[in-house]
């Protein structure tokens, strides 16, 4: 069901709707809190903050942005007003997307790298294929973490993802492209029954 | 694995998710799609990025624990409640 639909219906103070747009959108609200907070629970906190702020402010949500910018515009804010990381000087250093060990001396593929046409047409409905996915990107350091769950989970534009997570929008591309990167090769790993070139 | 006087396989990857961010500038663009023309095994690597960046579209939230979700519900009822006695 749509976001809007289910706005809708929590206005008319429908819990089922309220319970399903938390379940829809609750893990991503604390791993981005995570990102500017220092621990879980206060992140979790956060995350509550932002659901009351929702309920106060709904009637007046005019759908200018879409209700899951919004959703995370708020949280941010309240994250912000928490506490700041130290750690968020973000490190731009270029990081080769795949092993060097890969390509010969001629920078060329020693082996080409295995179609993953089977995994979406054999295994995409796979639970398998989603959790290998799931655990890679649990396992990303942040700020990686936070880029690729809004950016490629949540489908955000990497410019509303940069403003989210105050960097550029080149910084949040890099951490993009490093975090793409792991998840590609844990798939990788998966396809090919865990070998790993490195 | 075509030789191409651009770019190496090597540095052709490094370009892959900025090409698929439409962030490239074009001449990085164009060396990489001349790559591409030429390089299976870098074609193939970009359909892996493309299934990659599906995949995660695809996962859905994370199951959470009842608890918050009743945690949560407590909360919204509460408001329903304070908002009707308004």
């Amino acid at each position: 069901m749509e976001d809007e639909v289910l706005l809708k219906r929590i206005l008319g103070g429908d819990r089922d709707a309220f319970t399903e747009l938390v379940e829809r959108y609750q893990s991503s609200l604390v791993r981005l809190a995570r990102y500017y907070v220092k621990t879980e629970s206060s992140a979790e906190d956060v995350a509550q903050d932002t659901w009351i702020a929702v309920m106060k402010g709904l009637e007046q949500f005019e759908g200018r942005s879409s209700f899951k910018t919004w959703l995370f515009r708020i949280a941010a804010n309240r994250a912000r007003k928490t506490g700041t990381r130290e750690f968020r000087v973000v490190n731009v250093d270029p990081v080769d997307p795949v092993s060097s060990a890969r390509f010969n001396e001629a920078g060329m593929w020693r082996e080409a790298p295995v179609p993953f046409t089977e995994l979406i047409n054999d295994k995409l409905a796979n639970a398998e294929v989603l959790e290998a996915c799931r655990s890679a990107i649990r396992d990303l350091p942040e700020p990686q973490q936070s880029v690729v769950t809004l950016r490629d989970v949540e489908g955000l534009s990497t410019r509303e993802v940069s403003e989210l997570l105050e960097i550029s929008e080149a910084n949040a591309r890099v951490l993009l492209h490093r975090g793409r990167a792991k998840i590609r090769e844990a798939l990788e790993g998966k396809l090919k029954g865990g070998y790993s070139w490195q | 694995m075509a030789m191409t006087k651009d770019i190496t396989c090597h540095q052709a990857v490094a370009l892959v998710s900025d090409y698929l961010e439409g962030a490239l500038s074009r001449r990085d663009r164009q060396r990489l799609e001349r790559h591409l023309e030429g390089c299976e095994a870098c074609s193939a690597y970009l359909e892996q990025m493309r299934i990659t960046i599906a995949i995660s579209g695809s996962v859905g939230p994370e199951d959470l624990p009842a608890e918050a979700v009743s945690q949560l519900l407590d909360v919204f009822e509460k408001y329903q409640r304070d908002k009707s006695n308004e």
